[in-house]
């Protein structure tokens, strides 16, 4: 366990945090209820439920329970690119939020 | 109580957000040069936008009681044309010399490519040859563990002091090495893409309190202006102690930013 750094006592921090992160979590479930309930759309046959990023999501879920510290840092890492060196060229502007090469 | 936001876009702003900040003790900001949203079509698209952060965003905050300072650059979202780049970058000494001009920034990397490598590196040694201080971006989302290596090690392969420079956007998979490699740590409070005042607040508990601050970096996207104050509650509702807040949204910003002579707060 890590050395207490927090001000807050244990039950302080469920008290405070408990609902919000309740919350969070119904919003995790019903995206992923949500994500049960499409079709691909028929522009775009290639679509699936097996998008790197809802790969990527389901791949981190389990770190929150596996009993090791630094979950955050752990699920950070796992959504990022740990190649070192730079990419020939720019083909995009935007960030994925998972590598999209990550074998998730 | 006084705090200042040292990263933060008042182009995108309204000049309401400058009246809600000041009557939440914003003092001072600094803004660096970003993205606009779209790809400016020319180099003089860039001189009007430096005349913007040098002229008209101080005046708006001194309407306000906020002192206004300036960062400029090429952001890396613009820098894959390298000679679009270079011509940019040829305007950036006539504007250095203005009052409220700290030095480059934000420069970095975007995906990471070989020629925003190329950008960031020229930009850092304008900030070498005129002694100026440096402000990073690092990417967003999976590209932020890799930009930052890339960028820090850029750094230091021109000879930077890393007490001169700023690495904004820190989370929880970089900050250590940011810290430990001896640079300055900067902490966005964005809702979505980056950090939460939750987290932030966690991340001073866990690394400690020296050569960190925290911003809102407001802009187009989904932001708060008053995320530091609102970062401050959060420090506050834990017990932490207003010493601290002081640290981290005062005195941290005030160390770093004073290494510019041109950094004074008002009053």
């Amino acid at each position: 366990m890590p050395t207490p750094s927090c001000p807050l006592s244990t039950r302080d921090v469920v008290d405070l945090y408990f609902m919000e992160h309740r919350a969070k979590l119904l919003d995790i479930a019903a995206f992923l209820d949500r994500l049960d309930r499409t079709a691909p759309a028929p522009s775009h046959a290639a679509e699936t439920h097996d998008d790197v990023r809802v790969r990527a999501l389901r791949r981190a879920i389990p770190l929150l329970l596996d009993g090791a510290p630094d979950r955050v840092r752990r699920i950070l890492d796992l959504l990022s690119d740990h190649s070192r060196d730079p990419i020939a060229a720019a083909h995009t502007q935007s960030a994925l939020g998972a590598d999209p090469r990550g074998d998730y | 109580m006084a705090y200042i936001d040292p990263h933060i876009h008042m182009v995108s702003r309204t000049t309401d957000d400058y009246r809600h900040m000041a009557a939440a003790g914003c003092v001072a900001i600094t803004e660096p040069a970003f993205w606009a949203g779209f790809d400016r079509g020319s180099p003089e698209g860039f001189r009007d936008y430096f005349r913007q952060l040098t002229e008209v965003e101080p005046k708006r905050a001194a309407a306000h009681g906020i002192a206004h300072f300036c960062w400029l650059c090429i952001n890396p979202k613009e820098a894959e044309d390298v000679g679009f780049a270079r011509e940019v970058m040829a305007l950036i000494p006539e504007f250095l010399d203005r009052p409220n001009v700290l030095g480059i920034g934000e420069i970095g990397l975007n995906k990471n490519s070989r020629n925003e490598l190329e950008v960031l590196q020229a930009q850092i040694d304008i900030a070498r040859r005129h002694d100026r201080l440096i402000l990073v971006h690092t990417p967003h989302l999976e590209d932020k563990l890799k930009g930052t290596r890339l960028t820090m090690d850029a750094l230091r392969d021109a000879g930077i002091d890393p007490g001169r420079v700023l690495i904004d956007h820190v989370e929880e998979h970089t900050v250590g090495e940011v810290l430990d490699r001896g640079f300055w740590a900067g902490m966005t409070l964005y809702p979505d893409s980056k950090c939460t005042p939750q987290r932030a607040v966690d991340i001073i508990e866990c690394w400690g309190s020296e050569r960190i601050w925290i911003n809102s970096a407001g802009d187009w996207g989904h932001s708060d202006p008053l995320s530091v104050p609102k970062c401050h509650v959060e420090m506050r509702r834990r017990g932490h102690l207003q010493a601290l807040v002081d640290r981290i949204s005062l005195h941290n910003p005030t160390a770093f930013l004073g290494q510019s002579a041109r950094f004074r707060l008002p009053g």
